[in-house]
């Protein structure tokens, strides 16, 4: 039944694609799939061996081979929605030869983690020369060796376009390993006209807002545990890059309390949108480039004591064979005009520098689209959320899905 | 096929060629065999093994072949609401599906006539359409503003003003998905049934009640059974309508599995969850069929 879902997921994304930013493809349907295959194949057989520290380079094909495999999440790429074909991606194919099969199979961090995990543990290529994940992924991999290093003296733009919040990231100073895809925050989104309704106004500012025994029953919150938690955590008055124990704890209790007194209706990863859509949700802690795609009936707004910022990154992992290809490939998507052309499709924040000059051209009505183009001042109303250790990894997460019913 | 034959009536030539016929015979089981031996046996095996895994002592977070037996305990006690929900749920759907799906099996082997072909297309035609669409569609069917919450709200019938994100939405995802699972083997079963039977026992007086509790039940019960297994059985394992009808209070076994699997990378415990759900099931299912005397007809 489960590889049955699986295929009906995948076949369900590829249908609704179109329409669906990235985090909102249905990331939960494709897991359990993974998961038994997961088990099938023994992938937990050799967890006991020790991973590589260092990252293993393969013999690089690239002279040879004019090819390049690219996986990465569905609706992250400029995309024109009549033909299905990619201006950006082509333009690239005709310009350099090399031949780009783009793939759009990572749905969830942890799902394609759990997919490759074998291989990169056993020291094997998982078939792929770029990969984009999350930061805390992302991190998780640069810190297993999983993942190679970039060789800067062929992708100048790479070098010096990527903007300076996202330059030296603790995972990766100096952007050794990774370098920006796209950047998003997590925030508000509400229903103007049933908040009002509600609540009797129409903007929203405060957690307080969210939590207003008004609005109970008609509140989601993120099923990802750094968004919500980092919300929740700011909120209190923590720092949610650098927090303890005690303070995860305090806002794990704060979300368990909105659970219990039926605030928080539902807590979802993907489907938030058609909840917002239907009106059965009022008020969500969502992700900037979904609540901007729902229009001007919704209200977009960072939480007055600070949202969330993340990034998708992109790596070349071990025993890729194309690497120059894959570091070709990056410079040119941190061309400034390349950059905009994709920002103005997919509508999260653009990690390159200049890219907002470029916009001028591209599409002038984003230009001062301070979701796409923050501000430093908006910048600063954002936390990147604690690297965490494996362990500590799990451990919050277990606390966090413990609350939320899992 | 050879005992069937009187013994004396064997001829060697004859011998020979059943002989002949079971080895085709063997040998065609050989694909399906060999099927369940790869999809089946050696995945179940692999799952056994990694429940019974341990944590590296050296590497945290890493698991090692081992003999941990704690894993199946330590899981159950965690998770046992989740436990019983996913058995409840799964047994509340199955009793409704059985409530729809009897009278109209009934009507579509008896009283269709030349619109029973279309009947059954219509049965089964929903599962064209994604088991992962269907179900977004009961979000919408369920809607808080939808005609059906409207109606059940203005007779203040839902204690929460609302279905969707309740265990009644969980309940009526699970039992609309796996109905044709109810209704087909139902079908089945009601259609091979001698009308003539049912005829005998009006002509001997016997009440509709009890022409149907007397004649058409017993001979239905197989049906009855298949259907009531198919039913139950993947929906206790269900995770889909739980995670998108539900609230965070009507997780099934299913998303706990999924969750230790993802997030946790837990595998050991997930496989325990996951060993310990198909052990209960088959307990169940043994001395359910047991119970209804139907050991020769599932």
């Amino acid at each position: 039944m489960s590889e049955n879902r699986d295929s009906v997921a995948r076949e369900t994304v590829a249908f609704m694609r179109s329409s669906l930013s990235r985090r909102r493809i249905l990331q939960a349907a494709g897991i359990g799939g993974v998961a038994a295959v997961a088990a099938a194949c023994g992938a937990s057989g050799d967890t006991g061996s020790a991973t590589a520290s260092t990252a293993a380079a393969a013999p690089d094909l690239s002279d040879s081979e004019k090819t390049l495999q690219w996986s990465n999440w569905p609706g992250y790429m400029d995309t024109n929605d009549k033909t299905g074909t990619r201006p950006s991606l082509d333009a690239f194919i005709k310009q350099s030869g090399v031949n780009v099969t783009y793939t759009e199979d990572i749905n969830d961090n942890n799902e394609f983690y759990a997919k490759v995990r074998t291989q990169l543990e056993q020291g094997q290529p998982i078939d792929r020369d770029i990969v984009v994940l999350t930061d805390w992924m992302a991190a998780l991999w640069i810190e297993s060796g999983f993942v190679q290093q970039l060789d800067k003296s062929v992708m100048p733009n790479a070098s010096s376009n990527v903007i300076d919040k996202l330059q030296n990231v603790a995972f990766d100073p100096g952007r050794q390993y990774s370098l920006p895809w796209q950047s998003g925050f997590g925030l508000f989104g509400w229903n103007k006209s049933k908040l009002k309704e509600l609540i009797g106004t129409d903007t929203m500012t405060s957690v307080d807002q969210l939590f207003n025994p008004k609005l109970k029953g008609r509140v989601t919150v993120l099923s990802e545990m750094r968004d919500t938690m980092g919300i929740i955590m700011a909120w209190q008055g923590n720092d949610p890059s650098n927090f303890t124990e005690a303070q995860f704890m305090q806002a794990i209790d704060a979300l368990r309390t909105q659970i219990d007194n039926g605030q928080i209706r539902s807590v979802e990863g993907n489907s938030y949108m058609s909840d917002m859509e239907s009106g059965n949700v009022v008020a969500v802690i969502g992700w900037s480039g979904d609540v901007i795609q729902l229009g001007k009936n919704f209200g977009i707004a960072l939480p007055e004591t600070g949202g969330t910022l993340w990034t998708d990154n992109m790596m070349i992992p071990a025993l890729a064979a194309h690497k120059k290809n894959a570091e070709l490939i990056m410079n040119y998507y941190y061309d400034p005009e390349v950059a905009a052309q994709v920002s103005a499709y997919v509508q999260y924040i653009s990690p390159v520098k200049g890219a907002q000059e470029a916009m001028k051209k591209v599409d002038p009505s984003l230009v001062d689209n301070e979701w796409i183009f923050p501000t430093s001042q908006t910048l600063e109303r954002t936390y990147v959320f604690m690297t965490l250790t494996a362990e500590q990894d799990v451990k919050y997460q277990r606390e966090f899905q413990k609350a939320i019913g899992n | 096929m050879a005992h069937v034959l009187p013994a004396v009536a064997v001829t060697p030539a004859i011998a020979e060629a059943s002989k002949r016929k079971s080895r085709v015979a063997y040998f065609l089981l050989i694909p399906g065999l060999a099927w369940l031996a790869i999809f089946f046996v050696v995945p179940l095996v692999t799952l056994f093994m990694t429940s019974l895994q341990t944590e590296s002592v050296t590497s945290p977070g890493k698991y090692v072949p081992g003999l941990q037996l704690s894993n199946y305990t330590d899981a159950l006690a965690e998770y046992w609401p989740q436990f019983l929900r996913s058995f409840l749920y799964a047994g509340l759907a199955t009793g409704f599906a059985l409530l729809i799906a009897y009278p109209l099996a009934y009507f579509i082997a008896f009283k269709a006539g030349n619109w029973r072909s279309l009947m059954l297309v219509l049965v089964v035609a929903p599962s064209f359409a994604s088991f992962l669409l269907r179900t977004y569609a009961w979000k919408t069917i369920l809607a808080d503003d939808g005609p059906v919450t409207s109606t059940l709200n203005s007779l203040h019938l839902l204690p929460d003003g609302r279905i969707l994100n309740t265990g009644i939405a969980v309940v009526a995802g699970l039992t609309y998905n796996f109905l044709p699972f109810m209704v087909l083997p139902l079908y089945a079963s009601l259609d091979k049934i001698d009308y003539r039977l049912i005829e005998a026992g009006n002509d001997l007086y016997g009440s509709p009640q009890q022409v149907f509790r007397k004649v058409t039940w017993p001979l239905s019960l197989p049906g009855v059974v298949a259907g009531t297994l198919l039913t139950f059985i993947p929906a206790a394992g269900d995770f889909i309508n739980a995670e998108l009808l539900g609230s965070t209070k009507d997780k099934m076994i299913g998303n706990v599995i999924q969750t230790n699997f993802i997030e946790f990378r837990d595998y050991p415990t997930a496989s325990a969850l996951s060993f310990a759900l198909m052990t209960v099931i088959l307990v169940m299912v043994l001395s359910y069929i047991r119970r209804s005397g139907t050991e020769d007809l599932v």
